[in-house]
């Protein structure tokens, strides 16, 4: 409503410190869309079931359509911009566009980023922990066959180094 | 037995001929799996959809929506919501009436005294139809505003069936006079005498195919300028079919075709659903006037999408009997269908004849009667969901398959075998004149059957039943019919002014040399703009690297005509062959001017890749020409040209007309797709003791959609829509109260499949190049909800011997050990009979 007091909310967003001005029922998907133009992470379902909106918030994934944006206050958070590095793909990136793990790419960064947490905490993901670690995330286009084949090849490639 | 039946349609016939003489020596790219152009900017996050996009001075637009089903209004106040900072202003639906006239309807008679408004005027006929909106400066103000509109209404009672619809008790369009919008008899070969002679009659009294949605994960999304200084409509949205769009929206605007302009860049998913998103198109350019031009954009909240986007077609098998001979092939069928197409018809009737595309299914039945009814009810309006109107079809041929073979003692696959149409009857006509361009069902079965582990898991079913464990093996067979023929319309509608298919496509060597290609087609993560670098690449003998292929669709670029759209599974064969022609027309102006510039022989020019890049040489003086030299001779270079080379425009655009004729309005007959791609799957399915619940133990895919373009991209469509179609068998489910009240309005209700539910695809391929295409491709990617098929006939094949018909589309826990224990109290008999003729019959089980 109007009237309500707006409130100053400070983050680190790829790295870049940022802030913006906004009224507190700003939900943390419309900062980073509507405030700071990065557009790649969406909107699909606003109930917290298809993960479209999935970023990193401190390192944990966060479902951003599902928290106010002053609730990140002096968070760090990656967002699918954030993934490469020198215009060069993370490798969880370069494994699904090899793996064809995406058509429609609408529900890939959240994927990506689901994936990037997935293999920060485990290495060698079991099957399963393949399928839990991407279960918030929904897919109408690919039927998931490709993206699970990604996440393991992202997880190959990654074990390497 | 049926008849092979000779084509005689002179069209395929040359279509076929001029198929082998286009082409240009063995393609290097199409056919490889390469990988994708559009991957690199979608993995990036910078694909660029609607939502992405903001105007200078962008307004947004909310809508109020009815929450009952079907109720008078009495009164709209939106005084409060005016009155709110930030707003800008506010439509009802009295206002809307006044501004546009109703969309066109395609049906006749009946279906021609609805009048289908962008907002609901006087009554809502479905829950979440659109009743006020309010424009505001920003998203926030809009939502608090819509809160602040009054609206009253007067419940009416809701139509929610088509049981119900056909009583006439409450009428969803009283100006209809009835709730039935279409009806017609599509009847072919004697069934009089084909009943007589039969072995075996099974009846089944009912069956029914559940609503659902692909529910694509980008919703619908637009922004509308109507811009009174150049009076012209501009659009971005999400629309699949903007030329169909554009011919609704003209006449209801009051505009002309050429004032709607038209554009895409990436779209979220569509699978037909964004089709008729075009009343909100309406109701955005309205907004946008009577905001003073400025631009006005509508996100569509998922809520809203699932309420009142699009849903797929419910449809009702009532009164079946079939024929069958002493070895259990089917001689006739007839049977009595009811489709449900919700508030307002749109792209319906449509669906009334689209499904006789496929009216045998991939059988050999000749007699074939079907009384085929549509009615509107109180739920969401249908859209041409993924597998449109045919998947209903094919579901209901695979179940009373099913049943008959389980009837009669027949094994379901070799039931399958008995009764499929045969490799060498290909082409085929069917009993209403479409023409099967190629296949074979019967190798697919086995290449499915073999990735299963079929006989393997016969086996352990068997031990599994000793053990009380309840473990089917079902079969789905399905057909991909693409390309459709606008002919078709006139069935539903003899003076509906549509036939044929076509799509145009432009090939330009730009002035610094660049290949590019326009494509007029509406790509939603198909992989357009990669195949068709292929298909240039080989005509112009470069790689797929050398060729720029605009993303997405604009009105401006002219690649279009009063066909495009994508839809139909169609592009590898319209798209491609436009993309193909405009290609090889400039190939051929390229040889021309090269011919001059080095003082050649066309004969004795190659097209190929040197030093300076892409080039033409001259195999005799081996010099050469690079593509940039060439530009520069017609852009930018041109005095000194010979007159003879004016024509050279390097801006070459191509139609392709799809080899059509006029259906026979009268018979119901004519060819009404080119192409036949298909699908065979095997799964078997475990239905759990104790929670009823079924779950997947194996699951194969095998498809044939003629020669692939990119095998990779094949492969992905054939797994996503097998994944619609085992979320819509086992989950998703769009389910009405009796009340008019959708019961899964947000994702946590609807639960689109996931990684948690989604088995392991094991996949296969078979290529049955299609006569009827220049390069052998057929058009595929619906898949025709094969897994809804296979499913059921999985379910069947476990639970036929304890009393269960599997008589839904749709099955859950719930409903299972609902029918589970309806079977224990009095079995099937209710619901299937069977009348043994002969007494031959009987020796066949």
């Amino acid at each position: 409503m109007s009237g309500v007091e707006k409130i100053l909310v400070h983050v680190r967003v790829n790295g870049e410190p940022r802030e913006a001005l906004v009224e507190p029922r700003t939900l943390l998907v419309e900062l980073l869309r509507e405030h700071f133009n990065l557009t790649g992470t969406h909107i699909g379902c606003d109930t917290t079931y298809c993960g479209a909106c999935t970023v990193l918030l401190n390192g944990r994934t966060t479902k951003s359509c599902t928290m106010f944006a002053p609730m990140a206050e002096g968070g760090e958070i990656i967002t699918v911009e954030g993934l490469s590095k020198d215009g060069e793909l993370h490798p969880v990136q370069q494994a699904f566009a090899e793996c064809h793990g995406l058509q429609c790419g609408f529900c890939t960064p959240g994927l990506l980023l689901s994936t990037v947490h997935l293999l920060s905490k485990t290495r060698k993901p079991s099957e399963k922990e393949i399928r839990k670690g991407i279960a918030g995330n929904t897919c109408r286009c690919t039927g998931y066959q490709n993206i699970l084949k990604a996440v393991r090849a992202a997880a190959a490639e990654m074990g390497k180094s | 037995m049926a008849k092979t039946t000779r084509v005689k349609n002179k069209r395929l016939k040359a279509a076929a001929g001029s198929g082998k003489s286009r082409a240009t020596g063995a393609p290097k790219w199409v056919g490889q799996p390469i990988r994708r152009v559009e991957e690199d900017r979608l993995v990036r996050g910078k694909g660029i959809f609607v939502d992405d996009q903001k105007l200078t001075g962008m307004l947004h637009i909310r809508f109020v929506r009815s929450s009952y089903g079907h109720a008078k209004i009495t009164r709209v106040d939106v005084t409060k919501a005016a009155a709110l900072p930030g707003v800008v202003c506010t439509l009802t639906g009295a206002e809307v009436k006044g501004l546009v006239k109703p969309f066109i309807e395609i049906g006749p008679d009946v279906g021609q005294k609805i009048a289908d408004y962008p907002m609901a005027v006087d009554k809502v006929v479905y829950q979440g139809e659109p009743v006020a909106a309010v424009v505001a400066e920003n998203r926030m103000a809009a939502e608090d505003a819509a809160e602040l509109v009054e609206v009253e209404y007067e419940p009416l009672p809701p139509v929610m069936t088509a049981e119900d619809a056909l009583k006439e008790g409450s009428l969803v369009h009283p100006g209809m006079g009835t709730n039935r919008n279409w009806h017609g008899v599509f009847e072919y070969g004697d069934m009089e005498k084909a009943f007589k002679q039969a072995d075996h009659v099974v009846h089944i009294d009912r069956l029914h195919f559940h609503r659902f949605s692909s529910t694509p994960l980008e919703c619908n999304a637009m922004i509308a300028v109507w811009d009174s200084r150049s009076e012209r409509i501009e659009y971005w949205s999400n629309n699949s079919f903007p030329s169909f769009a554009a011919q609704f929206l003209s006449p209801a605007l009051g505009v002309r075709i050429d004032q709607i302009l038209m554009k895409s860049f990436d779209i979220g998913g569509g699978f037909g659903i964004k089709i008729t998103n075009y009343p909100y198109m309406a109701l955005c350019a309205l907004a946008s006037r009577k905001a003073g031009d400025r631009p006005v954009k509508w996100t569509e909240t998922r809520t809203e999408h699932m309420q009142a986007s699009a849903h797929g077609n419910e449809r009702t098998f009532l009164d079946t009997r079939v024929a069958l001979d002493k070895n259990g092939v089917i001689t006739a069928i007839d049977s009595r269908h009811v489709d449900d197409c919700g508030a307002y018809p749109r792209y319906e009737p449509l669906g009334c004849v689209i499904w006789a595309q496929v009216l045998p299914g991939s059988y050999r039945v000749r007699n074939i009667r079907i009384d085929m009814n549509q009615v509107v009810t109180n739920k969401c309006p249908v859209g041409p969901n993924r597998g449109y109107s045919r998947m209903q079809q094919l579901w209901f041929l695979e179940r009373v398959l099913d049943i008959c073979g389980h009837s009669l003692g027949i094994p379901t696959d070799e039931m399958r075998l008995r009764n499929y149409i045969r490799k060498n009857e290909m082409p085929y006509e069917t009993p209403n004149g479409c023409v099967y361009d190629s296949g074979d069902y019967a190798g697919m079965l086995a290449m499915g059957k073999t990735l299963v582990g079929w006989d393997d898991w016969k086996r352990k079913q068997a031990a599994a039943r000793e053990e009380g464990r309840w473990i089917g093996l079902g079969i789905g067979s399905t057909l991909d019919s693409g390309t459709n023929n606008f002919g078709q319309a006139r069935i539903i509608n003899a003076g509906a002014p549509f036939s044929g298919q076509s799509k145009a496509a432009i090939a330009k060597l730009d002035i610094y040399g660049e290949v590019v290609i326009s494509m007029g087609s509406v790509p939603q993560g198909q992989g357009h703009e990669t195949t068709a670098a292929q298909v240039v690449a080989d005509v112009l003998g470069v790689s797929p690297g050398h060729v720029k292929v605009k993303p997405g669709f604009d009105t401006e670029q002219n690649a279009y005509t009063g066909h495009t759209g994508t839809y139909a599974s169609q592009f590898a064969v319209t798209g491609l062959s436009a993309i193909h022609g405009a290609a090889t027309k400039l190939r051929k102006e390229m040889s021309r001017l090269a011919a001059w510039a080095l003082k050649a022989k066309e004969k004795d020019l190659e097209f190929g890749v040197g030093a300076q890049g892409p080039e033409v040489r001259d195999k005799r003086s081996k010099k050469s020409i690079n593509y940039w030299a060439l530009a520069n001779i017609v852009n930018v270079n041109n005095a000194g040209m010979p007159e003879k080379l004016w024509d050279v425009t390097l801006n070459c655009r191509h139609v392709y007309h799809a080899p059509f004729q006029l259906p026979d309005v009268k018979k119901k007959f004519g060819n009404l797709t080119l192409t036949y791609a298909a699908q065979i799957h095997v799964a078997v399915v475990e239905v759990d003791r104790d929670t009823f619940q079924p779950k997947i133990l194996a699951y194969a895919c095998v498809d044939d959609c003629g020669r692939a373009i990119n095998p990779r991209i094949v492969e992905g469509q054939v797994h996503g829509c097998t994944a619609h179609g085992i979320g819509a068998a086992l989950m998703e489910d769009c389910a009405y109260d009796g009340d008019g009240n959708l019961l899964a309005s947000t994702f946590s209700d609807y639960t689109p499949i996931t990684a948690m539910n989604m088995p392991d695809l094991l996949y296969g391929h078979m290529e049955s190049p299609s006569p009827f295409t220049f390069n052998g491709a057929k058009g595929m990617g619906e898949g025709g909800a094969a897994p809804v098929h296979t499913i059921c006939a999985a379910l069947q094949d476990a639970l036929y011997s304890k009393g269960v018909i599997i008589n839904d589309s749709h099955n859950t826990g719930d409903s299972i050990f609902l029918a589970v224990q309806r079977a224990g109290t009095g079995g099937f008999a209710s619901s299937v009979r069977i009348e043994h003729r002969r007494a031959a019959g009987r020796s066949a089980r």
